[in-house]
This record gives structure tokens, C-alpha cells and sequence, in this order.
């Protein structure tokens, strides 16, 4: 049916957690994931995991992309997929970090669960075909 | 449209058999869980609202009995209005109270991309961390009529999860967000200060969908001034029907001032003024005047207020018995709509079946026939079939909507 095939869309939350300003990249890749027709949710600044989590939990959102430039992914990313994990939600949300993630800090981020770390100078196409590639089928 | 839906299933079932059983237990299972109170649940049941996913009817039809407890309010306005500062404060007012509650938020989608950027939740921060105040963001997908079905869907879902309110916020812009504002009980219309001319036009379609006139920002100038010309368009709107009309709004407005300075000593919200507006309820149980009130949404003056007239209009809808109306009329809307998608759908296949849409199109562009020639020929046969069918199995479906009809 038409009106079947135009329902589905990938939803997407951007979050900003922690004491962290920089949302320039959370704005960009808001607005990458709308023009590639993605329904993009943006928990705004300054966000705390379990709100992130609640908000990841009553949207269904398919794909959480972290943004973080503070530095402090090691402690806030396995809060957030605890969380993930307490609602049962944890398998099946794509979760991807985004940011300033030295490359000695993301074998464990991989193991806490996210699955995939974008870096500075990733390419928007790279980033939306990787959601594409790999949002979850429900 | 049950009938048809199962069809379908049929259809998906001779491919894959066990697929289509699998997934009505996983419905079932996610009823069940819904009921029991699982957010997840709950967000998923939307999901499958939101996406239209095989079986969703199914879901949404076995909802129904449960739901029938929540009061529905719609929130729209201009964007900008403070829509999503002041369902944040409502929401979190009723907190307070210790209602549960639900919010959809509805945000536009380019109708490019089909993307969307859905912004409200960033508003919403006083109830954060707590799960009973559950948010929504819907995008409003490009199908035609599908957003209100889906909405009422989504609020069908809130409420049968337990939610006392739910509260449905979206952009007044246009059709088709009047429509979705009337899955409502109640609706109040947001007008921001200093939009006089947006007075006027407010005119055409939102002044007949507003239970109660909020002037948010009503700190900034020319809050007065807007306040002062809502009331001169209701009164207009009263004198057309009513005689007595104009001096009933003019009380409504300086009861709020009454009401605005009881507030500023007590905090406590809940009894008092819902209390007093209600005995002014009284005196014309067959009558609703839309009170004009006025808030600050960013440090929640007049939210109080608010909360006592949409309580009031949940009152008056009681007594007089407006509320059987309404859902009635929102039902009967429901059925329309839901018939059309599937008349769509029904003809799109039969378009397809005929040769492809172009095939046609390219035979109208070569002068061998014309659209009209094209529609009465695939019609022509269904219009047959039509005036073959015994039309009595239509009661049944009528008798079952009455029995969702009375929810109260």
C-alpha cells in the first residue's frame, strides 16, 4: 500500500549530554539526517543520561547519536547504555558517538555497546549511509 | 475496514505464513505490556501507530476498550506562540496534581525530504526525568487525513495506558492541524500579543475550534490590546447566535482578572477557581463562551488559571452532555477517514491491476482516450458490484461503533 511504503521513516535522537556547549555538530548533523529524510528528534543542550535515555525510551527512536566534545564519554556513554539496557531498549537502538574521541577510548566504547564512532572530518554521506545501512528493522 | 485489514494479512500470510501469526502475538504481547504500564511499550504501540505497520489496526481496534478515562486537551497556535513552554508547564501543573501525563507534539516534515527536525521536546524540561509525564514527537508524514487518524490513534494509546490527560500540541497552520486539534475534548488556541491582524485571520477555521483563547506572553506589550480584540471577535461571534451573548463574554474576561488576583497570594491551584468558574458553568449548561486567559509560559503566571478552565470545559462538556457530541462527531470523522485511505488504497491497486498509471497516462497523452473515459471505465465495474451488495452487514459495524461511542 502507498500509504504504507511513505509511513516508515528512520527516527533519530541527536543528544548533547553533559556539560558540553558545542552543539555546532549536533546542528549540522541534525539537519544532514533530516535532508537524507530521517525524522530527527534534538534533545538540546546540556542534557543528563537518564534524560537522554527517557527520551530515546518515548520517542522509539532507531538510531541515538551522542555528540560530545567534553571529553567525558568514558563515564557518560556507558550510563546512557545502562539505561538503555534497564528499559530493554538497548538492543535494538543503533547508538553512535559522535565527537572528540581519542582513538585509545573507543574499543571500550564499542564493547559498552555503540556502534560506531564518527570523528572529527567524517563525511555527512558516510554518516547517513551508515545509518541507513544499519538502522534496525523492527 | 476490519475486514479489509485482515485481507491483507491474508495476503501477507500466503507468502509468509508464520510470519503474520508471529506478529499478531508479538501485538498481543505488546498490548499487554502497554496495559501494564511499560514505556516501552507505549512507544513502540506509537511506532506501529506512527508507521502504519502490518497489523497495527488490530492493535489500535483491541485498544479501544481500555480507553475512554483521559481528558483531552489540544494546544495550537501560531509558531512562536510558547506552545511547548506552555504544554511544559501544564503538564508539569498537572504533576502536581497527580495526574499522569501524556503529550504529542507535532511538528511539520518537508514534504521534500520527509525529514524532520521535531523541536519541541527541547521546551519541555520541567517534567524531565520523570516518566509519567510522557512526550511524543510526531512528524507530520505526507498522507492525506492520515495525521489526525494517527494522532487519535496515539492519544487512544496514551489513554489506554492509564494517562488522566493527554495533551495534543501543534502548529495551527492550516486544515489539516485543525483536524488533528479536534481529536481534543478541549481546545485551547494560543494568540501571542500584538498580533491584531493575526486576530483577523484567526477567524477563519481556529476561532470556531477554540474552547478557551490563551494570550501567552501576555507580559509583553500589546498583550491588552490582543486581549481587548479576541473578545470583540467572540462577542461578535455570540451576537450572531445568541442575544444575551456579549455581556456573558465580558464576565467571562473580568472573571479571569478575579481569578489572576486570587492566584498572585495562593499558589495552590486545584480547588478554588475551578470551583467558582464552575458554578458560572452552571447558570448555562447549554452554553460555552471561550474564556480569553492570560499566561507567561516561561515562568508559569496564569498557567493555574489555565489548568481551572480547561477544567471547566471538561465540566461543562459533561453536563451538557457536549461530550457524547463531540465524540460522535469524532468518531464519524474517524470512520470517514479511515474509509477514504482505504478507497485509496483499494483503487491504487486496481489502477496498477489495469496497467500502470503511465501506460494510462501515456494513452490519454496520444489522443487514444481521456482521464475521464480512463476513471469510468475501472469504475464502471466496481460501480457494479456496488449495486450488487446486500447492504444489511453495514449494521454490524454501526452497532459496534456504538458501543465505543459511549466512552463515558
Amino acid at each position: 500500500m502507498s500509504s504504507e511504503q511513505e509511513g516508515t521513516s528512520i527516527r533519530c535522537l541527536v543528544a548533547k549530554v553533559g556539560l558540553d556547549g558545542h552543539d555546532r555538530g549536533a546542528h549540522v548533523i541534525a539537519r544532514a539526517f533530516r535532508d537524507a529524510g530521517f525524522e530527527v528528534i534534538y534533545s538540546g543542550l546540556h542534557k543528563a543520561p537518564e534524560e537522554i535515555v527517557q527520551a530515546a525510551v518515548q520517542e522509539d527512536v532507531d538510531v541515538l547519536g551522542i555528540s560530545i566534545l567534553s571529553g567525558a564519554h568514558n563515564t557518560l556513554v556507558p550510563k546512557i547504555m545502562d539505561g538503555l539496557e534497564g528499559y530493554g531498549a538497548k538492543e535494538d537502538t543503533l547508538v553512535l558517538v559522535g565527537g572528540v574521541i581519542p582513538e585509545e577510548d573507543r574499543p571500550e566504547l564499542m564493547d559498552a555497546g555503540v556502534a560506531a564512532v564518527f570523528g572529527p572530518g567524517t563525511s555527512m554521506e558516510e554518516t547517513v549511509e551508515f545509518v541507513r545501512e544499519n538502522a534496525p528493522q523492527r | 475496514m476490519t475486514a479489509e485489514d485482515t485481507d491483507d494479512g491474508d495476503g501477507d500470510a500466503e507468502t509468509t505464513g508464520s510470519a503474520t501469526e508471529t506478529a499478531t502475538d508479538v501485538h498481543d504481547e505488546l498490548l499487554e505490556r502497554l496495559l501494564e504500564g511499560d514505556h516501552r511499550a507505549l512507544a513502540r504501540t506509537i511506532s506501529k501507530i506512527e508507521n502504519r505497520a502490518p497489523g497495527y489496526r488490530a492493535l489500535v481496534s483491541a485498544l479501544y476498550e481500555h480507553t475512554g478515562n483521559a481528558d483531552v486537551i489540544g494546544i495550537t497556535g501560531s509558531p512562536g506562540a510558547g506552545k511547548s513552554t506552555l504544554v511544559d508547564k501544564l503538564a508539569e501543573t498537572y504533576r502536581e496534581q497527580g495526574d499522569t501525563v501524556g503529550i504529542i507534539a507535532i511538528d511539520p516534515s518537508s514534504p521534500f525530504t520527509g525529514g524532520a527536525v521535531l523541536g519541541d521536546r527541547i521546551r519541555m524540561a520541567s517534567t524531565i526525568g520523570d516518566m509519567d509525564v510522557f512526550v511524543r514527537s510526531m512528524s507530520a508524514r505526507g498522507t492525506l487525513g492520515g495525521l489526525s487518524t494517527a494522532t487519535a490513534d496515539a492519544v487512544k494509546a496514551m489513554d489506554a495506558f492509564g494517562k488522566d490527560k493527554v495533551i495534543v500540541e501543534t502548529v495551527g497552520a492550516g486544515q489539516n492541524e485543525i483536524d488533528v486539534v479536534r481529536t481534543a475534548d478541549t481546545v485551547a488556541v494560543l494568540v501571542p500579543p500584538g498580533s491584531g491582524d493575526a486576530v483577523q485571520t484567526l477567524k477563519a477555521g481556529i476561532l470556531e475550534i477554540a474552547d478557551v483563547f490563551v494570550v501567552n506572553k501576555a507580559d509583553r506589550d500589546g498583550a491588552d490590546r490582543t486581549v481587548q480584540e479576541l473578545l470583540e471577535m467572540i462577542e461578535l461571534g455570540e451576537r450572531g447566535g445568541f442575544g444575551g451573548g456579549s455581556s456573558r463574554g465580558q464576565s467571562g474576561h473580568h472573571h479571569h482578572d478575579h481569578d489572576t488576583a486570587g492566584h498572585s497570594d495562593s499558589s495552590v491551584a486545584d480547588g478554588d477557581p475551578a470551583d467558582s468558574k464552575s458554578d458560572a458553568v452552571d447558570t448555562t449548561p447549554d452554553h460555552w463562551t471561550p474564556p480569553i486567559l492570560e499566561t507567561v509560559a516561561t515562568d508559569g503566571t496564569g498557567v493555574d488559571d489555565l489548568v481551572g478552565a480547561l477544567a471547566d470545559h471538561q465540566t461543562y462538556l459533561e453536563r451538557s452532555g457536549e461530550r457524547d457530541v463531540k465524540a460522535r462527531q469524532r468518531y464519524a470523522e474517524e470512520i470517514r477517514t479511515v474509509l477514504r485511505e482505504d478507497v485509496h488504497d483499494l483503487l491504487a491497486a486496481e489502477l496498477e491491476a489495469r496497467g500502470s498509471v503511465e501506460v494510462l497516462a501515456e494513452a490519454v497523452r496520444d489522443g487514444e482516450t481521456d482521464p475521464y473515459t480512463v476513471v469510468d471505465e475501472i469504475l464502471d465495474p466496481l460501480e457494479a458490484c456496488l449495486a450488487e451488495i446486500d447492504r444489511t452487514p453495514l449494521e454490524r459495524d454501526s452497532s459496534s461503533d456504538g458501543s465505543t461511542d459511549t466512552r463515558r
